[in-house]
């Protein structure tokens, strides 16, 4: 079984910390991943930009995009993709695709900062 | 994290929000600064007893708004009864408190509250040190490490724009859309001299200080305004430059210039969430220029080594920015990119007829001093050198040029027999 984790936390209040403090967290988080990896548990973990840096594709007849992160609450997260591409262009053309096989609700595209890929496949 | 830590951190992630509220609740900045304060006392002694609220600019703004209305009250008792217009909404104070935070009330509360402090009576530095001061909470110490002064003398400079500010009488409405377009690029503009204020600063913990300060206030209003390409500009192009800090000076305090910074040291994060603004930017096709200047830090960003940048783009970004915005400084920038294309003399014969406009600039008699270097030109180098460490305002900068000027005389050495 796998479990996806998914992080919260105040932006403003993680963006306002200070490299060393950063620093001092992705250390600590570190020695967890050792551990998870070790064991064989860990697969890939990504850590994201600030909901600023989000772009939102609402899934309409015709999808439309809106500058931010997906805000409303009457939807709930039901997976994710992580994709690589060379511009937010790309990514939103990968999201029209998707949208057209999958209408309904919206695709929020976030930047990711850290990418670490899943250690059991590339160690 | 410790607990402490992360409250403190709250409290200056809800600043600008509560202290705007409270400010369009009793027009008065010294009171909703104050309300602020004794907010932020009561949540030091309620959250570790009770957990942090959930929506913690919510619990500030409520607690800061009874705390100053019972100071009024216990006022009124020994004077005459407030004017109205102080407390501008105390009959409604039944509506849930989360239906006012949502409204867009919010947003313009802290366009107002920024906008207070670009008034254009006040003198760039004034409008820094306010900004500093009432936004972003530094002490009065901090900002007047900032600006090299004393505390005392930065103590009335803040108290002198604080009553100049408070005369100027900004409205409380809502404002209209051309109004709050003006309101942003000023604000705009406010926050990037924040940015440059840290930037040029010889100190690196007041560097890493105002520039943390001034992209933080960027992330805010691009979260106020998710749709304005430029504020999405600004951010990108604080972030890209503050991403060089780690390269930009020896362990001696002198500058590196870029060619020479050991680009490893560039921080990857705030390269990747300035590119990604300039994408989100790029695809509303509404050029400005501060997006046209991100993109000119991201044409460094993407260069691994300085010989692999793009000077061509450069140029031609820098082309577009004088179209925009002309300015001898502009032109000054674009001969640098025009000397990577075309070489020294194309570069000196853009930049002379600018010598009239910039006698006062240091920056001009630097790369003067370096083309005519280039070209052979030793003696006039030596004074376009001369002159610009006269002109020089650190001692970073003079240093620099003193560089350029021994590699001046070792390249005046005629090689040994």
């Amino acid at each position: 079984m796998h479990y996806a984790i998914l992080c919260y936390n105040d932006e403003d209040v993680v963006y306002s910390w200070t490299k060393e403090e950063d620093d001092a967290v992705m250390a600590r988080l570190g020695t967890v991943h050792e551990r998870l990896k070790t064991a064989g548990r860990l697969g890939p973990a990504a850590r994201l930009l600030p909901t600023t840096a989000a772009t939102t594709l609402r899934k309409a007849t015709e999808p439309f995009v809106i500058d931010g992160p997906f805000a409303e609450t009457k939807e709930q997260l039901l997976g994710f993709y992580i994709v690589d591409v060379e511009s937010l262009d790309e990514a939103l053309a990968i999201a029209r695709d998707l949208a057209a096989a999958n209408p309904g609700g919206a695709y929020e595209l976030r930047p990711v900062s850290l990418y670490l890929p899943d250690p059991r496949t590339d160690p | 994290m410790t607990e402490a830590a992360w409250i403190a951190g709250a409290l200056t992630a809800a600043r600008p929000q509560v202290i705007g509220a409270l400010l369009r609740y009793f027009r008065d900045l010294d009171t909703a600064e104050e309300a602020f304060q004794e907010a932020c006392l009561r949540a030091l002694k309620h959250w570790p007893e009770n957990g942090p609220p959930r929506d913690p600019a919510a619990w500030l703004i409520l607690v800061g708004r009874n705390a100053a209305l019972d100071g009024v009250r216990r006022q009124a008792r020994h004077t005459a009864l407030p004017p109205d217009e102080m407390i501008s909404d105390l009959d409604d104070s039944e509506v849930p408190l989360v239906e006012r935070l949502d409204g867009a009330h919010y947003r313009d509360d802290v366009l107002r509250l920024l906008f207070i402090c670009c008034h254009p009576d006040l003198p760039h530095t004034q409008q820094i040190a306010l900004a500093l001061r009432i936004v972003s909470g530094l002490t009065v110490a901090q900002i007047a490490r900032a600006f090299l002064i004393g505390d005392a003398a930065m103590e009335q400079r803040i108290t002198r724009a604080k009553a100049r500010v408070a005369k100027a009488e900004v409205p409380f409405e809502a404002p209209g859309a051309i109004e709050r377009a003006e309101r942003l690029a000023a604000v705009a503009a406010m926050i990037y001299l924040v940015f440059n204020e840290g930037y040029s600063a010889g100190d690196a913990v007041m560097r890493a200080h105002l520039c943390g300060e001034a992209i933080r206030l960027g992330r805010l209003l691009l979260r106020l305004f998710p749709a304005e390409p430029e504020i999405m500009g600004l951010t990108a192009l604080m972030l890209l430059q503050h991403a060089r800090s780690p390269a930009r000076f020896d362990p001696d305090g002198a500058i590196i210039l870029l060619d020479d910074q050991n680009r490893r040291l560039w921080d990857v994060q705030r390269i990747a969430e300035g590119l990604a603004l300039i994408d989100k930017a790029m695809r509303h096709r509404r050029p400005g220029a501060y997006q046209i200047q991100a993109a000119l830090a991201a044409t460094h960003a993407r260069a691994a080594r300085a010989e692999d940048t793009d000077w061509a783009q450069m140029d031609a970004l820098y082309a577009a920015l004088e179209r925009l915005q002309p300015s001898p400084v502009v032109t000054l920038n674009r001969a640098v990119a025009v000397h990577k294309l075309s070489g020294a003399a194309a570069a000196l014969a853009l930049i002379a007829p600018l010598e009239p406009r910039l006698s006062a600039y240091f920056h001009f008699f630097g790369a003067k001093g370096a083309f005519l270097r280039e070209l052979g030109r030793m003696a006039e180098a030596q004074v376009a050198f001369d002159r610009a460490i006269a002109l020089a305002r650190s001692p970073a900068e003079a240093s620099h040029i003193r560089q350029h000027l021994d590699r001046l005389t070792q390249d005046s050495v005629p090689a040994p027999p």
